[in-house]
């Protein structure tokens, strides 16, 4: 039986009707088509699907959707936006591109998440808090050190009062 | 490469940041799961519990009841269609010439299951979810049969079997160099260093999951077929020619974005057979996403050799042979290319960076109740460097030299040069990498480090590697005489638009490895077009000519060689265009830049003139030259490219829990040329964290009685977590261009992952030396360091791996 959800993804207003089970990212990838958001793994360990709801990186395969309701939901599409950075790159987006912190793009937007939402939690991060703060991101592609590497430069490009992208060390 | 010569920015050697990365940063990708095609249906596979079982019967009557259930189909289903088993692409013959065993591969497990996670139905339903339920209507009755498991002891007499009709699950017994020369170099050896290796068996693990979502068309009576693959036309040849008995010409194969591969994407798999065949059967499209659990038990497995390795010496520390006895684990099928990674792939390679004259490698592949075995990144060649790797290192411990001295005293210094086993290395200056990365390393600091470590309780090693590996498999008509059932070439097509835009046409094939802008930088470079005006296509039969697709690190040595010979034609072609507009001859005509220019004269044309009139011809050579401007090649390699390069690795261990850290990790690779440095150090650092993950954490295990997988999710299997590796210190050398392609290039795709395991377990073991451990099988966990600890304290006399 179908329930209402109603809840503000990328910054507008959504209301739908989903069957009561929907996960978050089922909701997401197959009802709103926003299929940026991967799934990676069932055991909510790869975060490929991390998403930020009310400001927090969440894993959205462990999480119905209608748990969601009256929430505030940010998904890769909506990042950049959210920044409020004029049509450009969120510096984290910018961050990873500058230090080549990609190759498939498939853990991508859900590393760019987590990382965005661990800078904004914990400024002055450390390299060893990014190798921490991303245990619950895998990457089978970069090794991870171009990754810390951009989280780092990214960190730097989100500090209030920074305009510029951030550039590769 | 050369110098800028003018003021143009070089695209050759310029770390251009990535094309691709806009989308994929933005959630604009489309991978195949995201594709959702008009009428989709949904498919779920219902897979054998069992190691092995005979399936005496399978009811679906009430799977098929269930609600939203579109169809339900079994093994018998296929064989009444005559639906072909999955082919094996290469051919290997035993030392007593007979062809190995080839098995029946059964798209979908027909009378027996022979692995956990064996396909036994096929659920398709309106939704993924009513899929599922159905699936678990689906009644198997099975009958459970005793498994075979165990590498080391599959071919032991009274082993249940895999397959009637494969004695002693014995698929081949391959001798490859000179047996009694060898034999003999031994009987005169000074010194005989002997390892006993087991090379980890590993699951690949692209963070994209596989898929499939297969539509046929009444129309065209055609099928497309969207897979997450890394050989888009050998796909296709496989699918078509082999299993379904269609053309070509009615099955289109797209890979879309493809969220890793490592080797798992190459193959044609079970479930892109039987999905394209039941999309024809219920007239829409299916699709189906492994979960990550499914791809645990049908991804192909990557090692799982047992090794016994001798190396013979002379009292100087000249190797003067060396023995090899592996035993490889095939799983319960022959997966598309598993038959030649333990051999051509890896006794070809057992020579690695040195001179040792006589060389015998006999390997015994067997089948096992266990998912099949295939090429996993480096694909023989990781096996074949750890052998050589640690039974050097080890030779040079037991000899009292210095493992680095021990290596030059070895080392290949003059080229060509033709190893005992089969290559012939065009190139390389192995002396260089290996000084230049004991200086980044600091090793002149080492002591002083190791003895600060010893300060604080702890112990400090540091392990060698200097690893070779034979990239870009080539040419076709030698791999032909060695078994290969393909061609190795590759195809591209360049085609120059009327505005003098650019489209590439690639049979390479990009996921991960940015051939966006790789290949774009090439193409900029020779035809002055910038590289925001060139767009690579990749990935679909319908566009491309023709491909080989993307593994063995070949993409840019042979398919950018592609593009080279059709940007020759493009060039050549354009020179009789110019030619013509500025009323000279075709041999007065300089093309550099982007401008063609009548020599020593100031008349110019560019390059988008150029491309307009080909296609506007009003002033035009009609009557000696077509119109347009759109060129294709085919290249097919010489020989082998051979990266080469050292790494060393710095650890330290805790003896008192055996957890060990790596402290340094620096890699030189000789890559030859080197088109986009940023990109070229990216997939060394991949091939690092899959190697470091090899050699410390990484180990697929079965239950040797039930033949159940033990490590079949992420919280069993040991992925490497960012707080696993270290940041790693990588340089590619100034480098030794391949000689035999029009680049120079040699590709980087594997290097990491194959230096890197036997870098890491020397270095353990430099660090456990003085405690007395002498070996330690892979992966180096905290609680087989700290065992082997225990085991070497209570007998120091003897070793205990």
């Amino acid at each position: 039986m179908a329930i209402s959800l109603s809840l503000t993804v990328n910054g507008k207003p959504v209301t739908a009707e989903i069957e009561p089970h929907t996960l978050l990212v089922q909701f997401l990838r197959e009802q709103l088509r926003l299929t940026g958001t991967h799934v990676g793994c069932d055991t909510a360990q790869c975060g490929a699907c991390t998403v930020h709801l009310n400001g927090r990186a969440i894993k959205s395969c462990n999480q119905l959707a209608a748990q969601c309701e009256g929430m505030d939901v940010t998904t890769i599409e909506g990042l950049a936006a959210a920044s409020g950075n004029n049509g450009a790159l969120h510096p984290m987006q910018a961050a990873f591109r500058e230090c080549h912190g990609l190759q498939c793009g498939f853990c991508t937007p859900g590393m760019v998440m987590s990382a965005a939402a661990l800078v904004a939690e914990k400024p002055g991060l450390t390299e060893a808090d990014v190798r921490a703060g991303l245990d619950g991101n895998l990457c089978r592609c970069t090794g991870y050190h171009n990754i810390v590497k951009a989280v780092l430069a990214g960190a730097e490009g989100m500090r209030p009062g920074t305009a510029a992208p951030a550039k590769a060390a | 490469m050369n110098a800028p010569d003018s003021q143009t920015p070089r695209m050759i050697g310029a770390s251009v940041k990535r094309k691709e990365d806009y989308r994929f940063l933005t959630g604009a990708g489309q991978y195949t799961d995201d594709v959702v095609l008009p009428a989709q249906t949904f498919a779920v596979f219902v897979r054998s519990p069992h190691a092995h079982a005979r399936i005496k019967s399978i009811d679906t009557n009430a799977a098929k009841a269930a609600p939203g259930v579109v169809a339900v189909f079994t093994g018998a289903d296929l064989a009444a269609d005559n639906v072909g088993g999955l082919p094996c692409g290469w051919l290997i013959h035993s030392i007593d010439g007979t062809p190995m065993h080839e098995p029946p591969h059964p798209v979908i497990a027909h009378e027996k299951a022979r692995h956990v996670g064996d396909q036994v139905a096929l659920v398709i339903a309106e939704s993924v979810k009513a899929a599922k339920d159905a699936a678990e209507r689906v009644e198997v009755d099975y009958e459970e049969l005793p498994a075979t498991v165990d590498t080391a002891h599959a071919a032991d007499a009274g082993q249940p079997l895999v397959h009637d009709g494969v004695p002693n699950n014995t698929c081949y017994t391959w001798g490859h160099g000179d047996k009694a020369a060898t034999d003999a170099a031994f009987a005169q050896a000074a010194h005989v260093t002997t390892l006993d290796i087991v090379n980890n068996r590993l699951i690949p693990n692209a963070i994209e999951p596989r898929a499939v979502n297969a539509s046929y068309s009444a129309h065209d009576d055609g099928y497309t077929v969207y897979v997450a693959n890394q050989n888009p036309h050998v796909e296709r040849l496989l699918m078509a020619a082999f299993v379904l008995g269609l053309p070509e010409t009615k099955l289109r194969i797209v890979a879309p974005d493809v969220g890793g591969g490592f080797g798992s994407k190459i193959f044609l798999y079970a479930e892109d057979v039987a999905l394209t065949w039941a999309a024809k059967k219920i007239g829409r499209p299916v699709k189906w996403t492994a979960e990550r659990s499914e791809s645990f038990v049908s991804d192909a497995h990557g090692r799982d050799h047992v090794t016994k390795a001798e190396l013979a010496l002379d009292k100087d520390g000249k190797f003067l042979a060396m023995r090899v006895r592996t035993t490889a684990n095939m799983g319960a099928y022959l997966s598309t290319f598993a038959s030649s990674v333990p051999t051509i792939l890896y006794a070809t390679l057992l020579a690695g960076q040195y001179t040792t004259p006589a060389i015998y490698a006999e390997v015994k592949a067997v089948f096992t109740n266990t998912v099949p075995v295939d090429a996993y990144r480096g694909a023989g060649r990781p096996e074949a460097t750890y052998v050589v790797e640690r039974l050097v290192e080890t030779a040079a411990r037991e000899m009292n030299i210095d493992p680095a001295e021990l290596r030059r005293r070895n080392f290949i210094t003059s080229f060509p040069y033709a190893t005992p086993v089969g290559l012939t290395y065009d190139t390389g200056d192995y002396e260089a990498c290996l000084a230049r990365a004991l200086e980044l390393a600091d090793v002149q600091g080492y002591p002083a480090r190791r003895d600060a470590s010893k300060a604080n309780g702890k112990l400090r090693g540091l392990g060698h590697s200097c690893y070779i590996e034979a990239c870009g498999l080539a040419p076709s008509n030698i791999a032909g005489a060695l078994g290969a059932r393909a061609g190795l070439f590759e195809a591209g097509e360049i085609r120059v638009n009327p505005t003098g835009s650019v489209t590439v046409f690639t049979g390479s094939h990009s996921h991960g490895q940015g051939h966006e802008t790789t290949f774009a930088q090439v193409v900029s470079e020779r035809l002055g077009v910038p590289i925001e005006q060139i767009e690579i296509v990749h990935g679909d039969t319908a566009r491309i000519p023709f491909g080989m697709g993307t593994y063995g690190s070949r993409s840019i040595a042979v398919g950018g060689s592609a593009i080279m010979k059709a940007l020759d034609k493009i060039e050549a072609k354009a020179k009789k265009i110019a030619a013509h507009m500025l009323e000279a001859g075709v041999e007065d005509i300089e093309f550099a830049d982007g401008v063609f220019r009548v020599a020593g004269t100031d008349r110019t044309k560019t390059f988008a003139e150029i491309a307009l009139s080909a296609y506007v011809p009003h002033n035009y050579p009609l009557e000696t030259l077509e119109p347009g401007l759109d060129e294709s090649a085919f290249y097919d390699p010489t020989n082998f490219t051979y990266p080469a390069g050292a790494y060393l690795c710095e650890v330290e261990v805790d003896p008192e829990t055996g957890e060990t850290r790596i402290e340094r990790f620096t890699a030189v690779d000789d890559f030859g040329n080197v088109i986009n440095p940023m990109i070229v150090e990216g997939q060394v650092h991949g091939g690092l964290g899959q190697g470091i993950g090899q050699a410390m954490l990484e180990r697929c295990v079965y239950d040797n009685e039930s033949g159940q997988l033990l490590s079949g999710s992420y919280m069993d299997y040991a992925m490497p977590h960012a707080s696993d590796v270290p940041s790693f210190t990588v340089e590619t050398a100034k480098g030794t261009p391949c000689t035999h392609n029009p680049l120079g290039v040699k590709g980087c795709g594997e290097a990491g992952a194959i230096g890197s395991p036997p870098a890491v377990i020397n270095a353990i073991l430099d660090a456990l030396g003085p405690l007395g451990v002498k070996d330690l099988q892979m992966p180096a966990t905290p609680h087989r360091v700290w065992q082997a600890i225990q085991a070497a304290q209570a007998a120091p006399s003897s070793q205990h791996p």
